[in-house]
This record gives structure tokens, C-alpha cells and sequence, in this order.
């Protein structure tokens, strides 16, 4: 279902939470909406489920397959919907939760009791959870319980799938292979989803577009490898990662020359710690000299902290593989050139 | 139980000290509450039990157990109704003026109760704001059941909102969002969602409402105008038998009252167990 999200205002009191939303969702996408707590991001998604109305005094518009769903009840939408904390039925078992959204249908399209336990036996072989019918929701663990979530919104096949940081409250480990799971069983359905997160590793991880959203706005919309590696401003690139900032201004040469302050022809350059290389101090392409500070060896890339050799109180992040590490022969205490890859800077937002 | 025991491997207080106080407490409850109890029955059936059951064996005595029985049977659903939808409204949603509705929801057990029986003297009386509307259309309810109904609900009102306002907030509304997402119409979302969450809390609300419902005797006593076989009461026709020097009569329906406590007593410790149970599962929830 093609979801199109037209010029959306929505304030609480005097707290602007969305400011002129405009999103297109393309049908059989996974879209994540991602951003800080407090950005509008969830608010965006139940606006879409119909939990928040859109303004009266608004002129904004949702459109689903083009039809304007503003009127539309919540249930008439057909949506399912995935809530951070599972929301499970609490006095249901696991089959009882499931059947639900089977169970309110009216009279007419309600399947019958065979039809019904057919469905919510392959729901419960798709999340792996088969032999588990017969408990209750407390007496699951959290990953269980957010896949009995995720069964009892697809039982009544919802044309798109709502998920409100789906994995929030999960510990790292389970969280990374629900993540996993999630795209696989979403390429395999194909169904239109949306899924909130404030983590950027699991938006970039799961997602087949981002968007990113502060302050009620969206920052930017497009597919992981472009916010990560193309972020369209300053916010783009330090909420998806750690970022150096250097001020300065590009020679002739192409070479970046630092100034302490920012004047007029300097500007503010933004560099991932892995677009830093560590050189020799006497190299011709250091842009400047640090001290190294602290080595974090954990990890599948090393990240060598350092601070600038003129002054303790700036921090650089530089990550290298082991090997390159382990050749440069880097230690704590050393006195080693800068080198950036890759230069990056933002003008009036816009990006080079 | 669990706090009592806590208590003692924290504070190591010589045995002495411990004897003192809970004996203190013991003869406390035995004194002012046990005794009592069992006076209640031993004066009831001080004449044998021929006697006890023979004072049931009247007209007027019948008529305020039926008076009583109908009051509560009328005031004690009502009140379940109000107190569902005004916790309901409480929990569930955030409007203008909600703080001043949850302390009005507290009034009744604020006032004394013989003054909310004098406020619907005020209002209804025949020197009331709408006394004289209500006697030229010929409707009697001070000094009538309406009356008695009408101050019982007042007394009894906190006691099912009371209970389902802490309950509900706890539970929160995502399990009735997603119900709704699922498709469940308003009703279905109530009755299969939210009432089997709250049913052991509200049994509890409704068993404290009842036994104050029957009980009552201070807002009752003003509005009834103790017209002995149409409204009295049973609290209110103990005190008549008293008065008229009919102790075996007045124990013997006291008796009634204190077995209906007892009862109260029982189902109010199992319904707390299960209330807590249920809150316990919601905390493993998170």
C-alpha cells in the first residue's frame, strides 16, 4: 500500500511535535522513521494509525492508496501496529492474543474456530514459537513476547505494519538477531512497513530507506548508505555516528588549513572517525599533530583517542583496522600526524 | 508478611520489647473489637435460640431487611456503573478539572455522613430548593426509599472508584490501543480487554460498597424519618429495638450486619491477595 503524507502539523499545547510533514512510503518498503525521543517520530507513526488525529485547523493529509483516511476509524485502516512494550493481552494465552483481531470481526467476515486455529498455528510456526499456544504472556520472555506482538498484528492481514521501537526494551543480543529476523520475515511477506527507532544502527541495519527527523522535521530522507555516507547536514551526520569537527579552509592544493577560530572564509569540516588516518608527524599531508590518549583494543576496530597537541581540550576519534594498528605500531603517549580522507562540510545546510 | 520479616532481621530489638508491643496490639484488637463481636451473639442468643429466631419473626424486623436489601441492590450497581466510568475517565484520559474531580470523588468520605443525609433535606425537603416543585408533582423522596437510595449512593459512591483509579492507571491504555488497532469496536475493547483486567479489583470495590451500603446508618437515619415497616433500615431498626428495651430483637439483627462484616472480611483478604497477584504479573511485564 502506497502511504503519502501531505503538509502534517500537529502541536500539543504549545509543544510543536510535527511541522509540515511530507513523506511518500512506497508500497512493500521497510521505512524507518528515526530520530532523537522527542523528535515526533512516534508521533508521525500513530498519526498514521489513526491514535493521534491530525488538527482540525490543519490542512494536512494522510492518503492511503490515495484515499484520504483522515474520516477513517482505526479500524477501518488496516493496519497492524507493534507497540514498544508488547501491550499482550495479560489474562489471554499466546493462541488467545493472536486470535483476537480474528475473534472481533463482525459476524459475517469472522472465520470459524477450525479457520482460526489453522491461521494462528502458522503464525505461531513463523515466529518459532509453536508449543507455546497454551501460556500466558508473563510467562514469556521479552523477545517471545514482541513476536507474539508481531503475529497478533499480522493475524488480521494488515496491508501495513506499524512498529513503535519494536525492540526498545530488549537486551543487545536479542535485539540484534529480532532485527535480523524482522527483515527477513518482512522481505518474505512483503508488506509495507514503518518501523520507529532512536537507534541508528538499527535503522541502518534493517531499513530500505531512512528517514531522519529532529525537532518535529524531517532532516532527511534516503537509503542507509546515502544518510550515512551522504548526511545532508550537520544533524544527519552526528546523530548517525561519532564525527570530528575541524574548523578551517581548503588550499589550493586541496589540502585543509586549520584555524583555531571560525572566521569568515572558514568553515566547519565534519569527519567520521574512520575517514582520519593516523600518520607519520613529519608527513606532508598531518593537518595537524595529537598526542594519543587512549586506545580501545575491544571491538572490530580499534578506536584511538587523541587530543590536539596545542590543546589538551580538543578531542579527536580516529578508528583503524587491527592491522593498520598493529604496522603503525601506535602507542599510548605518541606524538602522530592527522590525515583526513575524506573532507566534508556543511554550508547554509548544504553538503559537499 | 514479608515486611514483618524484613522488619526483624533489620531492627534487633530485645524479645521483651517485641512481647510488649504485640501484646499491646493483641489485647487492643481482643478489647475493642473481639469483645465486642462476641457480645453481639452472646446477648442475641442470651434467651436461647428459640428467641433469636422468633425475633426474626416480625413484620416490621422483615421489612427492614427487605428495605435494606432492596436499597443496596439498587445502590450498590449504580455506583459500580458510576465508579467504572469515572475511574475510566480518570485513567484513561487527560481533560480539564480531572483533580477536582478525583477530590470530589473523595467528598463522601470526607463529610460526615449525617451531613450528606441533611443536604438532601436541603434539597428535596419540603422547605428544600426543589421542595415545592416536588410536592406539587406529588414525588416524596425525603422521608421515602428514593431518599434512602439516594443517601446511600452518596456514602457509598468512593468505594468502586476508589479501588479502579490506582489499578487502571497502572494498567495504562496500550492493551485497549491495540485492541482497537485489531479491529475490536469500543464495547468489545471494554468487555474483553479492559473489564477482565480490573474484574478482581472492581469485586472488591463493589463487596466494600455493599457492606457500607447495608450498613449505613448516619445519612440514612436523617432522610428516613424512622416510619417503623416502611423506612427503617436494618441499622436503623436496631436502634428502635434498642431504644424500646427489646435487646434479644436488636442483637439478633445485629447479628445479621456483623455475620455480613465477617463475610466482607473474607472475600476482602482473598480479592486483595488477587489484586496484588495481578499487579505483580503486570510488573513482570516491563
Amino acid at each position: 500500500m502506497t502511504i503519502e503524507i501531505k503538509h502534517i502539523t500537529k502541536n500539543f499545547g504549545n509543544f510543536i511535535a510535527l511541522n509540515n510533514i511530507n513523506l511518500n512510503i512506497v508500497p512493500g518498503e521497510l521505512l524507518a522513521l528515526l530520530g532523537p525521543s522527542g523528535s515526533g517520530k512516534t508521533t508521525l507513526l500513530r498519526m498514521i494509525a489513526g491514535l493521534e488525529t491530525i488538527d482540525e485547523t490543519d490542512k494536512g493529509e494522510i492518503l492511503f492508496n490515495n484515499i484520504n483516511v483522515a474520516t477513517k476509524k482505526i479500524d477501518e485502516r488496516d493496519i497492524g501496529f507493534v507497540f514498544q512494550h508488547y501491550a499482550l493481552f495479560r489474562h489471554m494465552t499466546v493462541f488467545e492474543n493472536i486470535a483476537f483481531g480474528l475473534r472481533v470481526k463482525p459476524k459475517k467476515e469472522r472465520p470459524s474456530n477450525e479457520e482460526i486455529k489453522q491461521k494462528v498455528n502458522k503464525l505461531l510456526k513463523l515466529i518459532q514459537l509453536d508449543g507455546f499456544a497454551t501460556r500466558f504472556p508473563w510467562q514469556l520472555s521479552g523477545g517471545q513476547r514482541q513476536r507474539v506482538a508481531l503475529a497478533r498484528a499480522l493475524a488480521v492481514e494488515p496491508k501495513v505494519l506499524l512498529l513503535d521501537e519494536p525492540f526498545g526494551a530488549l537486551d543487545a543480543k536479542v535485539r540484534a538477531d529480532l532485527r535480523k529476523w524482522l527483515k527477513e520475515l518482512q522481505t518474505q511477506l512483503g508488506i509495507t512497513t514503518v518501523l520507529v527507532t532512536h537507534d541508528q544502527e538499527e535503522a541502518l541495519e534493517v531499513a530500505d530507506r531512512i528517514v531522519v527527523i529532529n525537532k518535529g522535521k524531517i532532516e532527511q530522507v534516503g537509503t542507509p548508505q546515502e544518510v550515512f555516507h551522504n548526511p545532508a547536514n550537520e544533524f544527519v551526520i552526528n546523530f548517525l555516528g561519532s564525527v570530528n569537527l575541524f574548523h578551517g579552509r581548503v588550499e589550493e592544493e586541496g589540502r585543509l588549513s586549520l584555524s583555531s577560530t571560525l572566521e569568515n572564509d572558514h568553515s566547519k569540516f565534519l569527519i567520521r572517525p574512520h575517514e582520519l588516518e593516523i600518520v607519520s608527524p613529519n608527513s606532508a599531508d598531518a593537518i595537524l599533530l595529537a598526542t594519543v590518549k587512549y586506545v580501545q583494543l575491544a571491538g572490530s576496530q580499534v578506536k584511538v583517542e587523541l587530543t590536539h597537541l596545542d590543546n589538551e581540550q580538543k578531542h579527536i576519534l580516529v578508528e583503524v583496522s587491527h592491522y593498520e594498528f598493529n604496522d603503525k605500531n601506535i602507542k599510548k603517549g605518541d606524538i602522530v600526524g592527522i590525515r583526513p580522507r575524506e573532507l566534508r562540510t556543511f554550508q547554509d545546510g548544504a553538503g559537499i | 508478611m514479608k515486611t514483618f520479616n524484613d522488619a526483624k532481621s533489620t531492627q534487633n530489638e530485645p524479645k521483651w520489647v517485641q512481647f510488649i508491643l504485640i501484646g499491646t496490639a493483641v489485647l487492643f484488637l481482643l478489647v475493642m473489637l473481639v469483645a465486642p463481636l462476641i457480645t453481639i451473639f452472646v446477648e442475641a442468643f442470651r434467651k436461647g435460640v428459640e428467641a433469636y429466631f422468633v425475633s426474626f419473626n416480625d413484620a416490621y424486623v422483615l421489612q427492614a431487611i427487605k428495605l435494606t436489601l432492596i436499597t443496596a441492590a439498587i445502590a450498590v450497581p449504580l455506583n459500580l456503573v458510576f465508579g467504572v466510568c469515572a475511574s475510566w475517565a480518570i485513567a484513561k484520559y487527560s481533560f480539564f478539572g480531572k483533580s477536582l474531580l478525583i477530590t470530589l470523588i473523595d467528598l463522601p468520605f470526607a463529610v460526615s455522613p449525617v451531613i450528606s443525609g441533611f443536604v438532601y433535606v436541603l434539597l428535596f425537603g419540603a422547605q428544600g430548593w426543589f421542595g415545592h416543585w416536588l410536592i406539587e408533582n406529588d414525588v416524596q423522596i425525603i422521608f421515602a426509599v428514593p431518599g434512602i437510595v439516594l443517601a446511600t449512593i452518596f456514602v457509598t459512591f468512593p468505594f468502586v472508584a476508589r479501588e479502579l483509579i490506582p489499578l487502571m492507571q497502572e494498567q495504562g491504555n496500550d492493551e485497549e490501543q491495540a485492541a482497537l488497532l485489531l479491529g475490536a469496536s469500543g464495547f468489545q475493547t471494554f468487555w474483553k480487554v479492559t473489564l477482565p483486567n480490573i474484574k478482581w479489583g472492581l469485586l472488591y470495590g463493589v463487596i466494600l460498597c455493599n457492606a457500607r451500603a447495608m450498613g449505613e446508618f448516619g445519612a440514612v437515619s436523617v432522610v428516613s424519618g424512622h416510619i417503623q415497616g416502611v423506612t427503617n433500615t436494618m441499622p436503623l431498626q436496631v436502634e428502635i429495638l434498642y431504644n424500646e428495651y427489646n435487646f434479644v430483637a436488636a442483637f439478633a439483627v445485629s447479628t445479621l450486619l456483623a455475620i455480613l462484616a465477617l463475610f466482607t472480611l473474607l472475600l476482602k483478604y482473598m480479592l486483595e491477595w488477587k489484586v496484588a497477584r495481578d499487579l505483580e504479573k503486570l510488573k513482570t511485564d516491563e
